[in-house]
Parts: C-alpha cells; sequence; structure tokens
C-alpha cells in the first residue's frame, strides 16, 4: 500500500520540477489528495496537467490507490 | 488548444464506433456522449451517489440547475473499463459537455467555484460568492461509509 510520502516522491521524480504536497485523505492509505506544481504544466488544459500526474500511476489509479484527488497549478500560489 | 507531447500522435481525435462493431459497450458510451449535451458518468445515481466524489460532481451541477443525463457504471464493470479507454481517464466520475471530458469532481468543483463551470454549461452563475456556497453545494467528497 502506497504512502503519501511514495506518492510525492514519485510525483516529483517524474514530473520535471515539480513539487508535490500529498495528504492521505482517510489515513487508510488508498484516499490521497495531492497538491502538485510544476512549470511543465505550463500551456496545457486542467485536463492534460492532471493527465500528467495520474500517468505517473497508471494502472494503480482505481486499484491499490482508490482515489488520487489532484490540484495543479504552475506556480505555488500564495 | 494544446497538446500533450506525450501522446501519440497517430491517435485519432475522435474514434468513430463503428469501426469497433465487437466491442457494443464502448460503442453505447460513445453514442451516449455524442447524444447527451450534457452527460456524467458517475457511481451511483443522481438521486442516490454511491461515492462521495460523484455526490459532489451532482451536487455541483445541480447548484448550477443544469440539466445533464447521468450513466450508473457501477452496474457492469466494463462501462468503466471502455469509458476510461476512451476518454484517458482512469477515474469516474468523469463530465462531458458537448461530446468534450471537461474532467472529474476536482476540476468541475474547481471550474463551479471560478464560474467557469456555469460559462461552459451555458447557465446563470450563482449569485452568491463561490465561498460562501461551497460548504452547501459540495459536501465533504467521503461519507463515513467510504472510510471502512
Amino acid at each position: 500500500m502506497p504512502t503519501a510520502e511514495e506518492i510525492k516522491r514519485r510525483i516529483e521524480a517524474a514530473i520535471p520540477q515539480a513539487k508535490a504536497d500529498v495528504q492521505d485523505y482517510t489515513g487508510g492509505g488508498d484516499h490521497f489528495q495531492a497538491t502538485v506544481v510544476s512549470p511543465a504544466f505550463a500551456g496545457l488544459s486542467r485536463i492534460e496537467q492532471h493527465r500528467l500526474v495520474y500517468r505517473v500511476f497508471g494502472e494503480e489509479i482505481g486499484g491499490p490507490i482508490h482515489a488520487l484527488s489532484l490540484r495543479t497549478e504552475t506556480e505555488p500560489q500564495l | 488548444m494544446s497538446h500533450d507531447p506525450q501522446s501519440p500522435p497517430s491517435r485519432p481525435p475522435e474514434p468513430p464506433a463503428e469501426s469497433a462493431p465487437e466491442n457494443p459497450i464502448r460503442a453505447a458510451i460513445a453514442g451516449a456522449i455524442d447524444e447527451n449535451a450534457v452527460l456524467l458518468f458517475m457511481k451511483g445515481t443522481p438521486d442516490q451517489p454511491a461515492c462521495g466524489f460523484s455526490a459532489r460532481t451532482v451536487a455541483a451541477l445541480q447548484a448550477l440547475q443544469a440539466p445533464f443525463a447521468a450513466v450508473d457504471v457501477l452496474p457492469d464493470p466494463r462501462i468503466r473499463q471502455e469509458l476510461s479507454a476512451l476518454s484517458n481517464w482512469p477515474t469516474i466520475p468523469q463530465l462531458f459537455v458537448r461530446g468534450e471530458l471537461v474532467g472529474g469532481c476536482d476540476i468541475v468543483t474547481e471550474m463551479y467555484q471560478s464560474g467557469e463551470l456555469a460559462q461552459v454549461l451555458g447557465v446563470e452563475a450563482p449569485q452568491s460568492p463561490p465561498e460562501a456556497t461551497e460548504a452547501e453545494v459540495a459536501p465533504r467528497p467521503l461519507g463515513i461509509e467510504n472510510r471502512l
């Protein structure tokens, strides 16, 4: 079962210059909430930004990772 | 409109339903997307959502009093499988407007709060500021039954 820390690490490793803040939503290790900031999202629609993150996990989304709630930004919000 | 650099360039934008007669479920999904201006694929029904994320998406549409059709993906696991293959989107719910995937719960909620959802749907934005209505129309996505 993935941990929030592992999900953060994988997102940051896969997406250029990404900073991810990941919470285990329920403490159960299968519902996560992530805010991901990366300049790689610039110029992409929200759908495409989220697809980039979902792609890091492939088939795990909907499997071991039941839900990954996403918020994506190109620059950190104040 | 920008394109994802990692998508294979050869992928056709619209897989024609008639090219896959051996796949009636995918054809039915494509047909439903085509025929309904606003279509939500969800777990459960608008009256009885079976998942907090679906409930939250329904709440955003209902707060805008936007008419929408809904498909429950739960009765047959192949619906979800074929839908995700078609839309290149891994999770449920999925909201389609005029044949285009708008997003799942996160994007729809964000767009509701920013007023973009009302624009896309061609309805009046809510009168009160989104931050004031959020608590009423967007309940926390996870009910107690989902924590077990």
